[in-house]
């Protein structure tokens, strides 16, 4: 067996202060050479900082945290060698023009000047910036400074790509871009591991997907295989208004088909395996005891309801 | 391995000298205006005016050292601290640094080293200005015995104020950079012996004790001691001891503010 390009142990990360708030609690993942891997959540997860640990930004409370069999902790000068990293925010070197950002990136990774050069222009060209090269970064559009980035991270060719919610904020076409980019790095071999709270992102991009809540991994499998075991049932939701809210609610859960049924204020989440005609059941029911129902929609298994099924909630922005 | 972080640290210094070199001009008017003004003032002006109660070329050969001493150190201090607003500030710039195949300290290290360059530009720079300008008769009277202990005292300077400027600009938080100019700056040029030698506070017994604790001080007599040795100044030893303690001492709290600030 090779060794995982990832691998974290018991990962665990404590911050301190007046109130110690628990940001990793106990995270294993193990990410073989090429996965497009991801860590699913909402924010405040802890998936940042399970990034941090692994890119030597933020130091483990305890655990451990490898890439390529090397010590982040330990050795992390020589782990920052297999690291590239794209981070939430724009990170860009204000200081140098598009171009420079890529070479002196190249040069602090050992590379000679004209090796670093080189590189600098293969990477513009690939990533569509070469008429940019020497512009200030600071008149990039937020897309292209994104894309900027990304080429920064791969200028060392690093053993794993992380970002770290790279499509939070941005317009859908940069982000369609994105995905085309990510896939054919992907494609061409390159590990990914990225972030995201956007389930049609893992959805579409990860080949196996880590749920992370409280700091803790929650189920750690495939897209179809979260789907299979965690999503196999329809979700009905139905906004309610009325008196008999809970009554209907325990109505709803007594039925043989049905899973589970959550109120959450005024909407009603019903889970069930088999939905044939429940939609017209649980709307009759509804109606028999005076409660109105505003809107209704029935949705098959999807990430949505896996990690309803997972976390008990919802996941909003 | 080793030979990786090197490189890096290499690296690392170049971009800080490219940045340098893309800011020059405005650098260079940074570097020059005070001292130029002061010479100008109190070497050409006030001598011209017949003002002598303080101008004369004793006054000159006083502001000389001091007038190197406070740009150099200054220059340090600006160097890193003003970068590190822009480093540490919103946008975190220096992630990309940080992230270099080097040891953490390694890229603070890297800060200090490209202070030294800017500072040891800032005296190359000054120098000749407070040398050449003055009233004629007025030239102040500088010979330097050893040419040795002039560079270990820019050499120490420079070390001083960019380890100083490493651990204002890890310490404070950036907006409060300019509240810090203004709060260590002033007193400690004012107060740094610079328009005057120390042995002549004896008449004031309190400020000369209490200056000690200003690094200027040690800074403008020992370019006294190696620039103007007619001029009465600390020992050497003592200057340039005290110098490199404080530059130790900054160093390492710089390098470990440094760290506390990159790694959570």
């Amino acid at each position: 067996m090779s060794v995982p390009t990832i691998r974290t142990r018991a990962l665990r990360k404590v911050y301190g202060g007046r109130r110690e708030a628990v940001a990793v609690d106990g995270i294993d993942l193990e990410v073989p050479a090429g996965m497009f891997f991801g860590l699913l959540g909402p924010n405040g997860a802890g998936k940042s900082t399970v990034i941090g640990m692994l890119t030597t930004r933020v130091d483990p409370t305890s655990g451990t945290a490898e890439i390529d069999g090397i010590d982040v902790r330990r050795h992390p000068a020589a782990a920052k060698r297999l690291l590239g990293v794209v981070s939430q925010t724009n990170t860009l070197d204000r200081s140098l023009n598009v171009a420079e950002n890529l070479e002196f990136h190249g040069r602090y990774f050992g590379m000679r000047g004209r090796e670093a050069k080189a590189r600098a222009a293969e990477l513009l060209e690939t990533f569509q910036l070469a008429d940019r090269a020497r512009s200030s970064v600071a008149a990039l559009s937020g897309g292209l400074a994104q894309r900027l980035m990304v080429a920064r991270a791969l200028v060392h060719r690093p053993a794993v790509l992380f970002l770290d919610e790279p499509t939070t904020g941005i317009d859908p076409q940069t982000r369609i871009n994105l995905w085309e980019q990510l896939r054919a790095l992907h494609a061409q071999g390159q590990t990914i591991l990225l972030t995201t709270h956007y389930l049609d992102e893992a959805d579409a991009l990860c080949e196996r997907i880590a749920v992370v809540d409280h700091g803790r991994v929650l189920a750690d499998d495939s897209p179809a295989g979260l789907k299979r075991e965690h999503g196999s049932d329809t979700l009905i939701t139905m906004t309610v208004e009325g008196g008999g809210l809970e009554g209907l609610r325990a109505q709803a859960e007594a039925l043989p088909a049905v899973a589970q049924a959550v109120l959450d204020g005024d909407r009603l989440r019903v889970t069930a395996g088999d939905s044939e005609g429940l939609l017209a059941t649980l709307v009759s029911a509804a109606a028999d005891r005076g409660v109105t129902v505003h809107d209704a929609s029935s949705q098959p298994p999807s990430l949505e309801s896996v990690f309803l099924a997972l976390t008990g909630r919802e996941l909003r922005e | 391995m080793r030979a990786g972080a090197v490189r890096a640290f290499g690296a690392l210094l170049l971009r800080d000298v490219r940045v340098l070199g893309k800011n020059l001009p405005g650098l260079l008017v940074r570097i020059i205006m005070q001292p130029l003004l002061f010479t100008f003032v109190f070497a050409y002006v006030l001598p011209k005016t017949g003002m002598g109660f303080i101008g004369g070329s004793g006054f000159a050969t006083v502001l000389v050292p001091g007038l190197i001493a406070t740009s150099t150190f200054f220059q340090g201090i600006q160097s890193v601290a003003l970068q590190l607003t822009q480093d540490f500030g919103f946008t975190k710039e220096i992630e990309d640094r940080v992230l270099a195949p080097l040891p953490v300290w390694g890229v603070g290290a890297g800060k200090i080293a490209a202070g030294v360059v800017q500072s040891v530009l800032a005296a190359l720079v000054v120098f000749p200005i407070v040398l050449v300008v003055h009233a004629k008769g007025q030239a102040p009277h500088v010979h330097v015995h050893d040419v040795a202990l002039l560079v270990l005292a820019l050499l120490v300077t420079c070390l001083l104020g960019s380890a100083f400027g490493l651990a204002i600009g890890v310490v404070v938080e950036p907006r409060q950079i300019p509240f810090v100019f203004a709060l260590v700056v002033l007193p400690a040029t004012l107060l740094g012996c610079v328009y005057y030698p120390w042995s002549t506070l004896h008449t004031v017994r309190w400020l000369q004790v209490v200056v000690l604790l200003n690094p200027v001080v040690y800074m403008s007599e020992a370019f006294r001691g190696v620039l103007t040795p007619g001029v009465h100044h600390m020992p050497l030893g003592v200057s340039l001891g005290a110098m490199a303690a404080l530059a130790v001492a900054f160093t390492a709290i710089g390098l470990r503010g440094f760290r506390r600030r990159v790694v959570s």
